[in-house]
């Protein structure tokens, strides 16, 4: 038992560390390259975070150090550099990617499920949730009900047959 | 006992949806350049480095456009495939080779000159299509994968069947297999060339 909670503990450590030292590595080689203009810096952060990275995809090209990432920060620094709209940068991205890079994609009739889906699966639960406590609150209203005349005689007879005098 | 039913119902359900969507290809995604002009380009044709092509050159014909690199390991996989097909079919393949030096993250980039990474870029190309055939009418390079981008690679290779009129009509991510070829590519292309 000791022994098992130890391995756990190590192993949270371990991921723990590796969660913390990682993204640290991989921000240090961007920031290095535009330290020196703290408001493009900024907004390239910013940017980064809206945008998915295709090869691993369920990072952004911000937390990605994957080639293709890197290769994306790149142009998205050059396009800051140009003067470029974060419209315009985004667009960029879309057309060449797709609404796939973006994490947060337009309302569109292909996009309404991944939208609407959570807020479907709500009501949905909601409707089943008050459905039940209906149920249930008619089941209680019928336990609570006196017994009629009827029940009354045969539950006096069940007594008197499970105690004869 | 009629709620049980209903919960295995309901699991019956999940069981299915999760099937079919963990069945999917994550990486299949819907390219937004399909039934756009293919990006223009002007790249050194491999075999002639002075002499550059883009998809203008290509215009009035139907063609394929591969992307490769000799670091990819799944372009082996596709790479007969592609050979057999060009032996056979009249329908000239581009291949876009995809940040040959850079892409391979065997080499320090910071310690290359520009010079040398195209000097070794097209040495190595070169040597790969002479160890494994050359499917391709005229190979390019995209050195620094800028190109690429254009085009939306994410995952070498990748295939793009451009029409008469310079308007990408499909792209395949991944390996071409014979049964990809067979069922994807060779219908349009008949299509097309009508």
């Amino acid at each position: 038992m000791i022994l098992r909670a130890r391995f756990f503990a190590l192993f949270f450590a371990l991921t723990a560390s590796f969660g913390i030292a990682l993204p640290a590595l991989a921000s240090s080689a961007t920031e290095a390259a535009t330290a020196a203009d703290p408001v493009a810096e900024k907004r390239l952060q910013a940017l980064s975070e809206e945008l998915r990275c295709l090869v691993c995809q369920n990072q952004t090209i911000a937390d990605s150090n994957a080639e293709l990432a890197q290769d994306l920060r790149h142009e998205v620094r050059t396009m800051i550099k140009d003067g470029k709209s974060d419209k315009e940068i985004i667009d960029f991205m879309v057309t060449r990617y797709g609404d796939f890079v973006l994490y947060r994609p337009p309302v569109k009739a292909v996009t309404l499920l991944l939208w609407g889906g959570p807020l479907a699966l709500l009501l949905i639960g909601l409707f089943f949730l008050q459905r039940y406590l209906r149920q249930r609150a008619r089941r209680v209203i019928e336990a609570e009900q006196p017994l009629s005349a009827e029940e009354a005689s045969r539950a006096e007879a069940l007594f008197k047959e499970i105690s004869p005098k | 006992m009629n709620r049980y039913y209903w919960i295995l119902g309901a699991f019956a359900a999940l069981v299915v949806l999760l099937s079919v969507g963990l069945g999917l290809n994550p990486r299949d995604v819907p390219s937004p350049l399909v039934g756009k002009p293919a990006p223009a380009f002007n790249l050194a044709i491999l075999a002639t480095p002075d002499k550059t092509l883009g998809p203008k050159d290509m215009k009035d014909k139907v063609w394929l456009l591969n992307v490769w690199a000799s670091w990819c390991v799944s372009c082996r996989q596709e790479h007969p495939v592609l050979v057999e097909f060009s032996k056979k079919i009249d329908v000239p393949v581009i291949g876009l080779n995809y940040k040959e030096v850079r892409g391979d993250g065997n080499f320090d980039m910071s310690k290359m000159a520009a010079d040398d990474e195209k000097k070794l870029a097209f040495q190595r190309a070169s040597k790969w299509l002479t160890d494994h055939g050359d499917p391709y009418k005229l190979t390019v390079m995209d050195l620094d994968g800028r190109v690429g981008i254009d085009y939306g690679v994410y995952g070498v290779p990748e295939t793009y069947l451009i029409d008469k009129a310079g308007v990408i009509r499909m792209k395949h991510t991944g390996p071409i297999t014979p049964d990809i070829l067979n069922k994807k590519i060779m219908p349009l292309l008949a299509e097309l060339n009508k």
